[in-house]
């Protein structure tokens, strides 16, 4: 029967549908509803939200943020993520197995409470790591944490680095064990074997990393709004503050779903961007 | 002085003893291979001689000078590893011209020599490819291009055969040693392979549990082996009355001849080039292998006599 591997998977996809699928395609229909502050919200279609939210200064401040603290984090996990696995990879057991565990160990932890341990490090004149600081004298003033770009930055940082080790971990799982010597046999340096045999061969899974961290990042709810707060939105944030606090639904279903589309844009142009340029040599 | 000089060197990786006190001296030119099980410290000594594994005690030198203490990358020591280990982001090109381009020579030169190198191996053609669009025959010549094109004082290849189908294998050993020949490099084959070491070397170093059991030309290792283990490891043995025998040198005599062993053919195998027969003897069972002439050989069951040169 050629429709039994269909029936097989029907009830998958019918549940797929009805928590994806479903509402987000009413999501989709919700940002073209209008609000009003004592109206409520009317089922009609107008392009008011749209009109808002892609024409509004406001708005653009928000992504153009949202993607900033993406990009940088992403920047960040790659640029210490990276060289972690590939020393993790360097490790032999049982330190390799320790060393997996702790850099993993932290996604067990909820991201909450991961995020509030920046905060009680860095928040103002309390932090730890302030007071500690203040008290040896090299700082007079407590370092800004809470509530700057920064402060969000290097949290999500630290969040999402697993999904980067992660990546460049498969990826430098796959390198033949002797290229490294094939390389230092040919009078390579060990920089040199770095720059010019490992890591154009594990560009693959930063790339494939660095897509997982930054639409993580770009998404990310509950370190942006401990950190960041009200006074520091993201995209993510703004469309709860918009859901929750104003009660205007549409307009946060606009934001959320722009978000989305954004997102889907990215991630599909870097893969592509991946696949043309690897395809050839590593298949 | 030998070329290449190893003196009582040992490798122990904690209480377990890879190599132990091998000592051998390699001549300029000279074709070595190191054969043995898997285990016996062959690819450990070879490992020792390219700068991976640093030797627990004992001396490496090369043209008199202490090789242990030069750095791996100053070594100057061409390598083919058993899987190649090409780099597989780059073209065959860039593959062979990377050791040239370590050495700090020049871009019009490296064309060049790389050029020669592929001609050599009969790559030529398929400069541009990336290492993946290689079949493995191919991607075996470039390994051995890119440990050639450096001009290393010695070449070192680590079973390098021993990815390739049979057929493929045969060829390629006539092929290396030709080219061998050719550029005149002094090369230590490691291999588990009996055959490969004794179709290609001048000399074999026969190793079991770290030490060599015999060191000499493959004629000789395997016509007058110095312990059981080489004569067992190099080609089938019967052990007749306490003298070991080659299957091959065993003839089927006419009965009544003085010190023929009489038996019976148990079972009878035809290969082709010859015929593999298992005897029932007095003395227990006997391999004899029969070059096929054409004549009519006995069958399984028959009455025959064994007999063979002391």
């Amino acid at each position: 029967m050629r429709a039994t591997p269909y029936l097989m998977s029907l009830p998958a996809l019918v549940l797929f549908a009805g928590v994806v699928i479903v509402p987000l395609a009413m999501t989709m229909l919700l940002s073209f509803h209008d609000w009003g502050q004592y109206k409520g919200i009317e089922p009609v279609f107008i392009l008011k939200n749209w009109q808002e939210v892609l024409g509004d200064s406001y708005f653009h401040e928000m992504f153009w943020r949202t993607f900033r603290i993406a990009f940088f984090v992403t920047l960040l996990a790659a640029v210490f993520g990276a060289p972690e696995a590939y020393i993790l990879n360097k490790m032999k057991s049982p330190w390799r197995g320790i060393f997996l565990l702790v850099i993993l160990g932290p996604l067990l932890i909820s991201v909450v409470a991961r995020t509030l341990g920046w905060a009680l490090l860095f928040g103002g004149n309390s932090g730890l790591a302030n007071k500690a600081l203040m008290n040896m004298g090299l700082i007079s003033a407590p370092l800004p944490f809470m509530f700057t770009e920064t402060g969000v930055i290097v949290a999500l940082a630290h969040v999402l680095m697993p999904y980067m080790v992660l990546a460049v971990w498969a990826s430098l799982q796959r390198l033949d064990p002797q290229i490294e010597n094939a390389a230092v046999a040919l009078g390579a340096g060990p920089f040199t074997v770095v720059r010019r045999i490992v890591l154009p061969q594990v560009m693959p899974g930063i790339l494939s990393g660095a897509v997982i961290v930054f639409a993580l990042a770009a998404s990310a709810f509950a370190t942006p709004s401990i950190i960041g707060g009200r006074r520091l939105k993201v995209a993510s944030t703004l469309a709860y503050d918009e859901f929750l606090n104003t009660l205007n639904w549409p307009l946060g279903a606009a934001v959320a779903v722009l978000l989305l589309f954004a997102l889907v844009a990215i991630v599909w142009g870097a893969n592509r961007l991946v696949e043309r340029r690897y395809a050839q040599v590593f298949g | 002085m030998a070329f290449l000089e190893l003196e009582k060197l040992s490798k122990a990786f904690g209480t377990h003893i890879a190599v132990d006190g091998l000592t051998l001296g390699v001549e300029k030119g000279e074709f070595v291979s190191l054969l043995g099980p898997s285990g016996c410290g062959k690819t450990t000594t070879l490992q020792m001689i390219a700068g991976f594994v640093e030797p627990t005690s004992g001396a490496i030198r090369l043209a008199g000078k202490d090789l242990v203490a030069t750095k791996p990358a100053k070594r100057g020591l061409g390598i083919v590893f058993q899987s190649y280990a090409l780099f597989p982001h780059m073209t065959v090109t860039e593959n062979v011209g990377f050791g040239l381009e370590m050495q700090g020579v020049s871009a019009s030169e490296r064309t060049t020599r790389v050029g020669e190198t592929l001609e050599l191996v009969g790559l030529a053609a398929f400069a541009g490819r990336f290492p993946r669009q290689l079949s493995g025959g191919q991607q075996q010549r470039v390994a051995l291009a890119r440990a050639l094109v450096i001009r290393p004082q010695i070449l070192l290849l680590d079973e390098p055969l021993s990815n390739l189908d049979a057929k493929l294998r045969e060829g390629m050993q006539i092929e290396l040693r030709q080219i061998q020949r050719t550029v005149g490099t002094t090369t230590i084959l490691v291999t588990h392979d009996q055959a490969e070491a004794m179709a290609l070397s001048d000399r074999i170093v026969v190793m079991n549990h770290g030490k060599a059991e015999q060191i000499g030309p493959p004629h000789e290792a395997y016509e007058k082996p110095a312990t059981a283990f080489v004569a067992n490891f190099l080609g089938k043995t019967n052990l007749v009355n306490g003298t070991t025998v080659r299957p091959e040198r065993i003839s089927f005599a006419t009965s009544g001849v003085s010190g023929a062993l009489a038996g019976t053919v148990r079972t009878r195998i035809f290969q082709g080039n010859h015929w593999l027969y298992q005897v029932e003897t007095a003395s227990g069972l006997v391999t004899v292998i029969r070059q096929n002439t054409g004549d009519n050989m006995p069958g399984e069951g028959a009455t025959v006599h064994l007999a063979w040169a002391p």
